[in-house]
């Protein structure tokens, strides 16, 4: 049965494996996936620890619906502490690793220590072993996959990879997986390349025993019409995250020139239905969609590089990469000012390659380059590239030199922006847009406080993936607002559908933040909850899935409850780690210039739009008093013993 | 009854695989793809995938290596099955099907294929996109002929612009 996955325990310095079950009460706690790992991490590594030395962890944590009949269970979630940020660093991948490693006999891999020499843990039918990784150390993401399989003879390999940018220990370097399957965010291909981890490959033939199949197989027809009916997947399904793009931009709400514009001019080119139409004629059909494990919405394209004279001098002609997502847009279109679709898709092609977080790349050289323009960096840092907004050819360059630290101005970058703004000085810090030391994604949220209040608030720094209310954009009728946001626990206070408005927003962060959490413990994927669509499943329907495929009996009410613990493990991993509420570099608050910039394009809605600072902490207190912590953001005795945690320092780890 | 059979137009296929999890969980009980009867072979790098069943042959190679007659054709239906009393357990249906649609478990000592489901097919049911579909075995070529011919008429258009351009 599903609860009989094991995890393993290995320590990269000794070579020993420790392989345990999880305790069933651990299990009602936490469930599995991210809520599982923030236990592990907070457990199995040093506090204080340098993230780089042998003292931190890294947790690859499948959820506990992997590979059984839940719409979309195909989420991988990997926990470190962040070589970035020094704080909680957390990711989450779709494809095929969560369900194999299931298939395996596992549910979580947690890799303590450091290895002397590259190698790789693999996992197959109840084993794991610790293997020499000389022959695949170096090679890019999709070529160590490809020469893991050779050498194991199993085409069915799935696998967890640290890419070239990891093994160059660049500080937001993503464990990936297939041709793009991206753990983005938490640098934990950072820290696999610190462990001289290479992957984690997996391969099983072992059965997860459904609790009830035949209700389990029409309780799942029903959930995914649920998910499929939604038009905002239908179009996920025509077009990919693109649409998202395409939307937002026309608004006015995506970062351009770093963050001097709210909106991206000219970019016809890279509209969602212009790619869509470049990845039909590339790939020669028009079925150009694939999908993650069991997935039926198929939210990412295929496509070629186009032969363009930027596309020839890199040598990146005709090669095969799927997506890309809409952070790509922002990271290589909108942030540095390059409307153009062949450097989208360059761009996203070498991350995924490289192993590198689009989101953080593109937002680290959209900084330079404004800072490069104020004259803080100038010609002589850049290697006489010329680095102002606009210059496609600097972007693709500056990708290449951070991935491989092989200019003054890559390696500087390589370690993120606060340590770069320590070396480079002047004023650079204040152009940096970050929440918790990671820089924000594409979007912006000067128009919208009840987003503004989820990035800072985000437990793994400025993001959007862990309590984003994106419905609130929708203007949802107060009653639809209420009937969504006071199940399954109740909520009577205010709610407005206005989107520029600050009332009611806190609790919606609070309920979000539970949401994410829940779905990201079942592991399944975002798009399939209520994210982008009001009408996709909740608590209640995975109280269903939960009993049908598991056969474990939590209530909406209790799934709920295991979110808000382990949502409050991340806040104390943090706290524990050194967050303050108002440190501007490891706090809960928006950087400086979304309180003194106005939106300067957009739609009325938007233009004119910042941060009302008063406003901004007043929401924040609110978050911290529902959510059961002090006016520091730290959890009352109370709240602790209300989730089980008083212990949680004090008593040796449960698994 | 009039035969139907299972027909994958892989162009279709997004590679999720969920054909072969509801096999496995039907048959099964279990979630665990490699008891499924249909298997997504995939060629990533390139984004090709293609699923491969059984394709209930007429004159089924693995009928005829049988050396104890436990394989039949059901015309009507369609179908060819393996009756599990009779399996001795051999494998040589397995080492001469063409399409490497016959599996051995090796837990129950005997050989497993695609049995249609009883005639409502769950990979067909839980496949959106109709990369595996469950059509009339004479209407097969329909769509196929369609398709074709759209192509055709495309070429014609743009063959005609460039006639009367030139």
């Amino acid at each position: 049965m599903s609860l009989d996955r094991k995890v393993a325990i290995v320590d990269l310095t000794t070579g020993k494996i420790d392989i345990k079950a999880i305790p069933l009460a651990v299990r009602k706690q936490f469930l599995g996936g991210r809520g599982l790992a923030a236990y592990l991490l907070y457990k199995y590594s040093k506090p204080g620890c340098d993230p780089l030395g042998p003292d931190n962890a890294v947790i690859f944590s499948a959820g506990i619906l992997g590979g059984m009949l839940a719409s979309a269970s195909a989420r991988t979630d990997v926990m470190t502490k962040n070589p970035l940020t020094g704080l909680l660093g957390s990711g989450n991948f779709g494809g095929f690793f969560a369900p194999e490693l299931r298939y395996a006999g596992f549910d979580h891999i947690v890799a303590i220590g450091k290895s002397p020499k590259p190698v790789y843990i693999w996992v197959h039918d109840g084993e794991v072993e610790i293997k020499d990784a000389k022959n695949l150390w170096g090679k890019s993401v999709t070529e160590a996959q490809w020469a893991v399989r050779e050498e194991l003879g199993d085409p069915d390999v799935k696998c967890a990879v640290c890419g070239p940018a990891g093994e160059k220990l660049v500080r937001y370097a993503n464990v990936m997986s297939g041709i793009k399957n991206a753990n983005g965010r938490g640098g934990g291909g950072c820290t696999m390349g610190s462990k001289n981890l290479k992957m984690v490959a997996a391969r099983g033939t072992m059965d997860i025993k459904i609790a009830y199949p035949r209700e389990a197989l029409e309780f799942d027809k029903r959930f995914i019409y649920q998910i499929t009916s939604a038009k905002v997947n239908q179009t996920m399904g025509a077009l990919g995250t693109p649409f998202i793009w395409g939307a937002t931009n026309s608004w006015g709400g995506i970062r351009t020139n770093n963050f001097q514009f709210n909106q991206l001019l000219n970019a016809d080119a890279i509209e969602p239905e212009e790619i869509d139409e470049w990845s039909k004629e590339s790939m020669g059909s028009e079925y150009n969609m694939a999908a993650c494990f069991g997935c039926q919405v198929h939210c990412r394209a295929k496509y070629k590089i186009p032969d363009t004279p930027l596309a020839r001098k890199y040598g990146l002609v005709g090669k095969y990469d799927e997506g890309p997502e809409y952070t790509s847009q922002g990271a290589f279109n909108g942030e540095p000012g390059c409307p153009n679709l062949d450097t989208l898709l360059m761009g996203n092609h070498l991350v995924d390659q490289y192993g590198v977080d689009n989101l953080e790349i593109g937002s680290t050289i959209s900084w330079a380059m404004e800072l490069y323009e104020a004259g803080i960096l100038t010609s002589k840092d850049t290697d006489g590239l010329d680095l102002r907004f606009g210059n496609d050819d600097a972007v693709i360059a500056m990708v290449h030199h951070i991935c491989k630290r092989d200019t003054y101005l890559g390696n500087l970058l390589a370690e993120g922006g606060i340590r770069a703004s320590e070396k480079i000085g002047k004023d650079s810090f204040k152009y940096l847009i970050h929440m918790k030391g990671m820089q924000n994604l594409h979007s912006d949220e000067r128009a919208t406080p009840a987003l503004a209040l989820n990035l800072a608030l985000a437990s793994r720094g400025s993001d959007h993936l862990r309590s984003r209310p994106a419905i609130d954009l929708y203007h949802l009728p107060v009653d639809v607002m209420r009937r969504i946001y006071s199940s399954p626990v109740a909520y009577d206070g205010p709610l407005s559908s206005d989107h520029t408005e600050y009332i009611g927003k806190p609790w919606q962060v609070v309920w979000h933040e539970n949401c994410y959490m829940g779905v990201d413990c079942l592991g399944i994927c975002k798009y399939h909850t209520t994210f982008l669509g009001a009408t996709l499943p909740n608590f209640e329907d995975w109280a269903k899935v939960l009993h049908y495929n598991v056969g474990l009996d939590m209530s909406a009410k209790d799934i709920w409850d295991v979110a808000e613990r382990a949502n409050m493990v991340e806040r104390l991993f943090n706290i524990r780690e050194g967050m303050k509420k108002d440190d501007p570099f490891k706090g809960e608050i928006l950087a400086e210039r979304y309180f003194t910039e106005p939106c300067k394009r957009g739609a009325p809605d938007v233009i004119g739009k910042l941060i009302d600072k008063t406003k901004f902490l007043e929401m924040r207190a609110l978050f911290y008093k529902y959510k059961g912590l002090d006016e520091n953001g730290v959890p009352t005795p109370e709240s602790l013993k209300k989730y089980g945690l008083e212990n949680l320092d004090k008593e040796p780890s449960r698994i | 009854m009039e035969a139907k059979a299972l027909m994958i137009n892989h162009e279709k296929c997004t590679g999720c695989r969920r054909c072969e999890l509801v096999c496995s969980v039907y048959h099964e009980n279990v979630a665990n793809p490699s008891k499924a009867r249909i298997k997504v072979e995939k060629w990533e790098w390139e984004g090709l995938y293609i699923p491969m069943s059984c394709k209930q042959c007429v004159d089924a190679p693995c009928m005829n290596v049988c050396p104890v007659k436990a394989i039949s054709r059901d015309d009507a239906q369609g179908l060819v099955s393996v009756d599990n009393d009779i399996c001795i357990g051999c494998r040589s249906c397995v080492a001469v099907c063409p399409f490497g649609a016959m599996n051995f478990n090796p837990a129950i000592k005997k050989v497993f294929k695609c049995d249609l489901c009883d005639g409502d097919p769950q990979c067909v049911r839980f496949c959106d996109m109709k990369a595996v579909d469950f059509v009339d075995v004479r209407k097969e070529s329909l769509s196929k002929k369609r398709d074709a011919a759209f192509k055709i008429s495309e070429a014609k258009k743009l063959g005609a612009t460039i006639q009367y351009e030139g």
